[in-house]
C-alpha cells in the first residue's frame, strides 16, 4: 500500500492513525513513506453516533495531532472499513482541530456492507465478511495479525 | 439520606447528589472521563455532540454565578441546550412548592435538573419524584454536599499527586459550614487517603467530626506539617459578625494561609481553594498567586469534571 501511495501525497502532508488498530497501521506507514510530519492519533469516542444507545466508551486514549491541521492535507488511516461510521466520526473530530486542504483515506482492509458514502483512497485488501464474523486486527508485540472472528 | 438513588440497578450513574456513598470504582470512572474532556477544551472547537439535543435546566434556588456558569458552559460544550432559571427571585417567592416547579419543568421535557438550595436534601427529594431517565445533578444544598467541587478536586488531586495512597491532605478553615468539605472528606476517604487532617477553630469544627476519619487540629502550624495537599476553604463573611468568631483579622493571623506556614507543609505540597478567595482572611496573596497554588486549575478541571458527570448522566 505504500508503494500505491508514494508520489502521490504531498511532502507536508500529516499522518493521523484511528486508535487502536488504525494507529498501528499508520506507525508501518508512516516509517515506509518517511513522512516529516509526526504521526497523529484520533480518538472518535466523542463523535460516535451510537452514544444515545449504547452511552460513553470508557476511553483513556486522546486524539493528538502534533502538527497544526488548518491548510494541510491529511492522510487518515484505519484497519478496516465496515459500515463507514467511524470514518465519519473521525472526521468530525479531525475538523475540530482545523479545516484541512483534503483528506485521504487509507485502509488497510475493508470487509464490505458501508452503510455511508465513504470510499478509501488506498485500500490494502478487500475481504468477504460474513455478517455474524468481525475482522478483528491484532497487536503481538509489534506483529500485526488480521484475523476473521465469530461474534459470541 | 438514601444515596443509593445515584447508581442504577446496571452499576451506571443516575444522579450525583453527593460523594458520600459513591464507590471508589465509579469515582475513577468520573475522573477518568474527565480526562477526555480536558482535551476538548484545548481544541479550536470546544464542543462535542454527546448530548446534542437534550436539556438541562439549572435550577438555582440559592444565588451562585460561578458554579451556575461552569455547569452551563460544560453542558454547552457537550452541545446541550441550556435553561438557567433563576428560581430565588421567581415562582417560590410566588409560593410554589419545591416539587410543583420540578413537575413544571419536567413538563417542559427537561432530560437533567442541576440544583442548588439552601436547603440539605432538596436535590435527593427531587431525585425521588422525577420520571425514570431524568437525571438530578446536585450543585450544591444547605451545609450537606457539593459533590462536582468534591470531585474536581479529587481530579485535581490526583493530576498533581498521581496516587493517593500515601498522601498527608489538611482542610483548614470554616469546616461547620462548608458543604465543599464534607463532600471532600467522603471522596478522599473513599479513595484511600490515609492521613486526612482538618484545621481550624473549636466553633467551625463540627461536632464528632472524627467519626468520618479525620484528625482535627486547632493549631494550624502543627496541622500543616508535612503535608501533601492543603485545602483552604472560604471564610463565609456573614459568619465573621456573630459569635463564632473574634474578627476576620484575628482568623487569619490564627488561620490565614501565609508563605511562612505554608513553609511547614511539603516542599512540593499543593495549595487549592474552591473559589470565591477572601485574600487577606483565609489566604495571603503571594500564597493565592504563588508556584505552588493550583486554583486556576481547579477552575478548568471543573468544566471537564462536569462534563463527565452530565455525559455519563446522559449515557441510556
Amino acid at each position: 500500500m505504500a508503494d500505491a501511495m508514494r508520489g502521490k501525497i504531498g511532502a507536508d502532508a500529516g499522518m493521523v492513525g484511528i486508535y487502536t488498530g488504525g494507529a498501528w497501521v499508520a506507525e508501518r506507514l508512516h516509517r515506509a513513506l518517511g513522512l516529516a510530519t509526526p504521526l497523529g492519533h484520533l480518538a472518535v469516542t466523542l463523535h460516535r453516533d451510537d452514544f444515545g444507545r449504547i452511552g460513553l466508551h470508557r476511553e483513556s486514549r486522546r486524539s493528538q495531532i502534533p502538527f497544526p491541521v488548518d491548510g494541510r492535507e491529511i492522510i487518515l488511516v484505519d484497519d478496516v472499513l465496515h459500515s463507514g461510521r467511524t470514518i465519519r466520526a473521525a472526521l468530525n473530530e479531525l475538523f475540530d482541530f482545523g479545516r484541512p486542504k483534503a483528506v485521504r483515506l487509507a485502509i488497510m482492509a475493508e470487509r464490505g456492507a458501508r452503510e455511508l458514502p465513504i470510499s478509501p483512497d488506498w485500500l490494502g485488501a478487500k475481504i468477504e465478511v460474513r455478517p455474524d464474523e468481525d475482522l478483528v486486527l491484532s497487536n503481538e508485540s509489534g506483529r500485526l495479525r488480521l484475523a476473521m472472528v465469530t461474534r459470541p | 439520606m438514601n444515596n443509593n438513588l445515584q447508581i442504577g440497578p446496571d452499576g451506571s450513574l443516575r444522579h450525583l447528589l453527593s460523594t458520600e456513598g459513591l464507590p471508589a470504582e465509579m469515582i475513577r470512572r468520573i475522573l477518568d472521563t474527565a480526562d477526555q474532556f480536558v482535551s476538548v477544551s484545548e481544541r479550536d472547537v470546544k464542543k462535542v455532540p454527546l448530548l446534542r439535543g437534550k436539556s438541562v435546566f439549572n435550577v438555582f434556588f440559592e444565588g451562585s454565578t460561578r458554579t451556575r456558569t461552569t455547569f452551563e458552559i460544560a453542558a454547552k460544550r457537550l452541545s446541550a441546550d441550556v435553561i438557567n432559571l433563576n428560581v430565588a427571585v421567581s415562582s417560590t417567592s410566588k409560593g410554589e412548592t419545591l416539587l410543583d416547579t420540578v413537575y413544571n419543568l419536567q413538563a417542559m421535557d427537561a432530560d437533567m435538573f442541576v440544583v442548588r438550595h439552601s436547603q440539605s436534601g432538596a436535590p435527593h427529594l427531587i431525585a425521588r419524584h422525577v420520571k425514570p431517565g431524568v437525571a438530578v445533578i446536585n450543585a450544591g444544598d444547605g451545609r450537606h454536599a457539593h459533590p462536582t467541587q468534591g470531585l474536581l478536586d479529587m481530579y485535581t488531586i490526583r493530576h498533581y499527586k498521581k496516587d493517593f495512597s500515601g498522601l498527608t491532605v489538611a482542610i483548614v478553615g470554616d469546616i461547620l459550614h462548608s458543604r465543599v468539605a464534607r463532600s471532600q472528606i467522603h471522596a478522599l476517604k473513599t479513595l484511600g487517603v490515609p492521613d486526612l487532617r482538618v484545621i481550624g477553630p473549636r466553633t467551625l469544627i463540627p461536632a464528632e467530626v472524627e467519626r468520618l476519619g479525620v484528625r482535627v487540629f486547632h493549631d494550624m502550624a502543627q496541622g500543616i506539617k508535612g503535608c501533601d495537599v492543603v485545602v483552604m476553604l472560604r471564610l463565609q463573611n456573614e459568619r465573621m459578625n456573630g459569635a463564632l468568631l473574634p474578627s476576620a483579622s484575628e482568623f487569619f493571623k490564627c488561620y490565614g494561609l501565609t508563605a511562612e506556614k505554608l513553609a511547614l507543609a511539603k516542599r512540593d505540597a499543593i495549595v487549592m481553594h474552591p473559589g470565591p478567595m477572601n485574600r487577606g482572611v483565609e489566604i495571603d496573596s503571594p500564597v493565592a498567586d504563588g508556584p505552588q497554588s493550583v486554583i486556576m486549575p481547579q477552575v478548568t478541571f471543573g468544566i471537564a469534571v462536569r462534563m463527565a458527570v452530565m455525559s455519563m448522566l446522559g449515557s441510556p
